[in-house]
């Protein structure tokens, strides 16, 4: 079968002064018709890149250095502008990560897609606008009508990428390209996007280039997979074989690294509390001047939890589910409407602000965002001895314990006077558990410490993580939207659903049988989870 | 009818700003030394300790600070501004005889800046780093640094003196009896350097932000959708980064209002344009402070209806606006 | 480091530095170039700049030397523009960062405080200042900070808006700092770069204020002001342009030094933006 998209020895140069001169080196892959081929790596293997490159639409002082790009028997990287401007949309079209960000604001989403038709072909206005609603509905949007005029901030993140789908598979084009189309959606959301472009793909025939960064996505879609690091591909070949016997070591690692739905065998957990929640309320209120269009949400509606001396407490939901609110109650970033709070027997919610500083000592937080979680015009030893400093110790002795801690969590001791800029996501990381650590805390808050993190680097910290569980005796209450991550810390798991907790109990128990409707199609939702292709991953 | 609602309410709740000016500007000027019986006794030429004090009475002057805030505040609801010693009229009659070229001056250099603004903005995107956005962003700043003043100075010596092509002052030539469409004609020759002189440094400013949005906007995940899809560079432009780029450009029409009322001030002095800005010139040279008051109060509210029309018009360009973002 | 090599690089920033430079080093060598009090007779009124080669830039109406002038009016504006620029920043980073980290109605009372005065005309505020408190050189510079605090006030808010959210500020939080400890130990080192910038706006706007207060005749008569020279210069302006026109050159090439100052700085601080 011949391909319908080669790229040939593609090689794209970055500006002087990039961290390495190329962005893709000699990448040779083939698209055939009706194939999906994921192409998979970490951030910055250039998998994004080689999407821009075959539109010819990358970011200015990057180039085509060398190789081809030969669509319908046409090389892409020699032809002109105008050439170029019919193939896109028509021949290739695209779709992205961000819906939200990918559609222009100020226009309805009926005329986005309408436009396709408008700069490609000559058809009258009312023949456009019946086509609009044909795609609305193939793409299984509820009432085309309505959303064919509304904004796209009208829209959920979900019918948005429906409709950007439509907006792509408006003029039958040969060739789809999805960059990373789900990886801003919700587990659930995105196992209904993944089934409609895998269904829409059987009844077109598009073939479809599929970028993506997580494995279990690649189970779930691929035909065909190739890997890339640094620029290059490591490997590539049918998804049966690349999954389960992947030849590269770099595949393998990647592979290894994606943890098992499955949880470990239960670790025996203490009878005695050190952290309650009861009944733990939060609503807010935006917008809206004396009262009027003001809208409410209960982020949290009447949470009660418990978590045992040394046990790590999973709290899995999709956003909006209030899982973030509830940690940020807890340590009171966020002061609750109701409920109350027992650490060890004191009452986190009833102390005096003074007081409520003092207990910050017992219970501290990690944070998400590697990079806006470090204040990023002090030095990271700094960062680490701030905690013990504000509540007393001398900086000397504080900048010495800086530099224990920074031995214990797996970091160089003598990179205590750099600035958080100089380390990589990881590593911040692993700075952020250091500067919670400490203070000596009894409990940890983590929030989702890993999901800004690739793969292999996830493993590591969650590794480290269950290590210092151990040498600590640390309890921790676990954020996380990845229920796979969940699967690997977490003693007990509580499922969060629109500011409740719909089922809770031992992570095995929960996982395996779940009771609740919802904990269920969660858990069929998880890319490559075995109730979705028997086999493929675990 | 959602948007004008969503204005109203922004209107409403701008009533609250205008009445802490109104307190603060009171308060501000029971710190001057003198009142208005001061004024108008040096105006008799001085007088007896009894007539001052029967006029302070007559004005209620003789009251408490608050009772007077009180008065003050109730005669503003009624539109009463209270009367000009100087002019012998009420400061609201004095006022509707200068807002007329006021406003007039206003329009004009505000349509000259945001028209010029836009075009020389998008001139400058498109030709980001070579030598037609260099040559602009070059002017902008000089434009910029230029003092509004000396530009009419200096265009009066050139344009009025050394060329004669336009009047060097005025509103119009009131002896040579014009009317209809002559008049129409000579008002707006009188106009001309006047509006360039206000217009130039709003021109640099919105010349410099239509720039800075065209070039954000463009870096924004949208245009790479619309180049996805086919478009030109020109539709691209045209159809998705000019509307984005021009919210900033329209917030800041009413962010700057006040600035341009206060620069009408020197404007209209150099050029001796009867308007509101010479009237508050000559109202601080002669001590006139009920006059005063009344031309502040006036502006506030102007700046406060430009602010609605900007709400309106930002409204109808984003369909965002309403929904609660 | 990198910052000031960053500045170092653009060559309108370069413009701005050396012209910046020139008119500090007119302000500082006035006293020594000329040691006479600029406001007094040095000669016949209304000699043409090159005409009598001990005035080198001619003599005004009154007969005063216009360079002598020129050099002791570069102190006044720098002056003012120092002084009301410092007092706006301060005014405004102390409104916004309270406004902008409390939130609420902390934030509701400042930013209608902020919206009043921004509604005011700013020129016509100055005026009732200085109509109200007088018109020596400190009741104006004050007055001309005061009237300028709005905006940077709001764009301190801004920016506290986007970093209190942010995660290490949360982290600080949870680390048990107190509030003021937070706002200007850690938010502010971190919003200071575009308040920096947006300081040479509001210096650049500080002495076109004076400059017309000047013109209008409403600042201090007792001290060499470009802008007064400019008034005087009107009386005149027919026959001898030359008057009102050298200390126009002076203000504008003043306000274009800062502005350019501001620009590279901007660029020089804000790295995403360069090469664009």
């Amino acid at each position: 079968m011949s391909a319908l998209l080669r790229l040939d020895g593609l090689t794209v140069a970055l500006p002087p002064g990039a961290d390495r001169p190329h962005a893709l080196e000699g990448v040779t892959l083939e698209l055939h018709p009706h194939e999906v081929l994921c192409v998979v790596g970490e951030s910055g293997s250039g998998k994004s890149m080689a999407a821009s490159a075959i539109m010819r639409l990358l970011p200015p002082g990057v180039g085509i250095e060398a190789g081809r790009v030969v669509f319908d028997g046409q090389d892409l990287t020699e032809a002109d502008d105008a050439t170029m401007r019919a193939i896109r949309g028509a021949g290739i079209a695209m779709i992205f990560q961000e819906p939200m960000t990918a559609l222009n604001p100020l226009r309805s989403i009926g005329d986005q897609i309408g436009e396709m038709f408008r700069i490609h072909t000559a058809l009258p206005g009312s023949e456009i606008e019946a086509r609009v609603l044909t795609l609305l509905e193939e793409v299984r949007i509820p009432d085309p009508r309505l959303a064919a005029r509304a904004y796209p901030h009208q829209l959920s993140g979900g019918q948005r990428q429906r409709a950007m789908i439509a907006m792509a598979l408006a003029l039958d084009p040969k060739v789809l390209i999805a960059d990373e189309p789900t990886t801003a959606l919700d587990v659930t959301t995105q196992a209904q996007i993944l089934a409609l472009i895998r269904d829409l793909q059987h009844r077109r025939g598009t073939a479809v280039l599929f970028i993506t960064h997580d494995f279990g996505v690649v189970a779930e879609i691929a035909d065909r997979v190739a890997v890339m690091q640094h620029g290059r591909v490591v490997e590539q070949g049918p998804a049966v074989q690349v999954l389960e016997a992947p030849q590269h070591p770099y595949s393998q690692a990647l592979l290894a690294a994606v943890p098992p739905l499955g949880a470990p065998p239960p670790r025996p957990i203490a009878e005695e509390p050190i952290l309650v929640m009861e009944g733990l309320r939060k609503t807010y209120r935006t917008g809206g001047f004396l009262g009027r269009g003001a809208r409410v949400t209960q982020a949290l509606r009447g949470v009660s939890l418990v978590l045992p001396k040394g046990a790590t407490l999973g709290i899995v939901g999709e956003s909006g589910s209030g899982k973030s609110t509830l940690a940020r109650c807890i340590v009171r970033l966020i002061q609750p409407d109701g409920g109350a709070v027992h650490l060890a027997g004191i009452d986190l919610l009833g102390l005096k602000r003074r007081a409520m500083r003092q207990a910050t000592k017992r219970i501290q937080m990690v944070f998400q965002d590697p990079f806006g979680s470090l204040n990023p015009r002090r030095r990271v030893g700094e960062l680490v001895a701030q905690g013990p400093m504000v509540h007393g110790m001398p900086r000397r002795v504080a900048m010495a314990r800086a530099r224990e801690l920074f031995a214990l969590v797996g970091l160089d001791p003598a990179a205590t006077d750099r600035f958080p800029h100089e380390f990589s996501g990881g590593q911040r990381q692993r700075i952020g558990l250091a500067r919670a650590l400490a203070l000596e805390p009894d409990v940890l808050v983590a929030d989702e410490p890993v999901s800004a993190l690739d793969v292999s680097v996830q493993a590591q910290v969650l590794r480290l993580l269950a290590e210092l569980r151990a040498r600590l005796g640390l309890s921790i209450v676990f954020i996380t939207h990845d229920l796979r991550v969940a699967a690997q810390v977490c003693d007990l798991v509580a499922v969060m659903k629109d500011g409740e907790v719909v089922e809770q109990g031992p992570i095995g128990r929960v996982f395996t049988a779940p009771a609740h409707p919802y904990t269920q199609a969660l858990i069929a939702s998880v890319p490559g989870a075995p109730a979705a292709r028997p086999g493929a991953l675990l | 009818m959602r948007v004008l609602a969503l204005a109203g309410r922004r209107l409403a709740a701008s009533l609250p700003t205008l009445l802490i000016i109104l307190i603060g500007l009171f308060l501000l000027l029971q710190l001057a030394p003198g009142d208005t019986v001061d004024a108008l006794m040096a105006q008799m030429g001085g007088g007896s300790a009894e007539i001052a004090a029967d006029l302070r009475a007559f004005y209620g002057l003789d009251l408490s600070v608050p009772a007077q805030l009180g008065n003050y505040l109730w005669r503003l609801v009624r539109l009463d501004l209270g009367f000009s010693a100087i002019y012998g009229k009420p400061v609201a009659t004095v006022i509707l005889e200068r807002l007329p070229a006021t406003l007039l001056l206003m329009t004009a250099s505000l349509s000259f800046a945001f028209f010029f603004g836009l075009v020389l903005g998008v001139l400058a995107a498109r030709r980001v780093n070579r030598w037609p956005d260099t040559l602009i962003s070059t002017l902008g700043l000089v434009f910029y640094a230029t003092p509004s003043f000396w530009f009419g100075l200096m265009a009066i010596v050139l344009f009025a003196v050394h060329l004669q092509w336009l009047p060097a002052g005025g509103f119009e030539e009131v002896e040579a009896g014009l009317t209809g469409f002559a008049r129409m004609l000579d008002i707006a020759s009188h106009l001309v350097l006047p509006t360039l002189t206000l217009g130039l440094i709003f021109l640099a400013i919105y010349l410099r932000i239509m720039r800075a949005t065209m070039l954000e906007v463009l870096t924004l995940d949208f245009v790479r959708t619309a180049r996805a899809k086919g478009l030109d560079e020109t539709r691209v432009i045209t159809r998705h980064v000019l509307r984005n780029a021009l919210l900033p450009m329209v917030t800041l029409i009413g962010l700057q209002a006040g600035t341009m009322l206060g620069g009408s001030v020197v404007v209209e002095s150099v050029f001796s344009l009867p308007g509101l800005g010479r009237l508050a010139y000559e109202a601080v040279v002669q001590r006139d402070l009920n006059t005063l008051l009344g031309i502040v109060f006036v502006s506030a509210v102007l700046v406060i209806l430009v602010n609605f029309l900007v709400d309106l018009a930002y409204a109808r360009l984003d369909p965002r606006i309403g929904a609660g973002r | 480091m990198r910052a000031i090599r960053a500045y170092l690089r653009g060559p309108a920033a370069m413009i701005g530095l050396v012209l910046l430079l020139a008119v500090i080093a007119m302000a500082l060598s006035a006293d020594w170039a000329y040691p006479r009090d600029p406001l007094s007779l040095a000669g016949r009124p209304l000699q043409w700049p090159g005409a009598n080669p001990r005035f080198l830039l001619g003599t005004d109406n009154s007969g005063r030397d216009i360079a002598a002038q020129i050099f002791h009016g570069a102190r006044i504006s720098l002056l003012i523009g120092l002084v009301a620029t410092g007092i706006a920043i301060l005014i405004g980073i102390v409104v916004g960062a309270l406004a902008g980290y409390h939130g609420g109605w902390v934030d509701d009372v400042l930013m209608r405080v902020t919206e009043a005065f921004q509604t005011l005309p700013n020129f016509l505020l100055l005026l009732v200042l200085v109509a109200v408190f007088g018109s020596d050189i400190t009741t104006v510079t004050v007055a001309i900070g005061v009237v300028s605090w709005p905006a940077p006030a709001r764009l301190t808010r801004a920016e506290f808006l986007s970093l209190r959210s942010r995660e290490f500020v949360e982290a600080c939080r949870t680390l048990g700092m107190g509030d003021m400890r937070i706002i200007f130990r850690e938010i502010l080192p971190n919003a200071l770069p575009p308040i920096i910038v947006y300081a040479s706006v509001v210096m650049a706007v500080a002495i076109l204020l004076e400059s017309a207060l000047a013109f209008l005749r409403l600042s201090d008569p007792n001290v060499a002001s470009w802008g007064n020279l400019i008034g005087l210069g009107r009386d005149v302006l027919r026959t001898q342009w030359y008057v009102s026109a050298i200390p126009g050159v002076a203000i504008l090439a003043t306000v274009l030094a800062v502005s350019l100052v501001g620009q590279g700085l901007n660029d020089a601080l804000n790295p995403r933006l360069r090469g664009r």
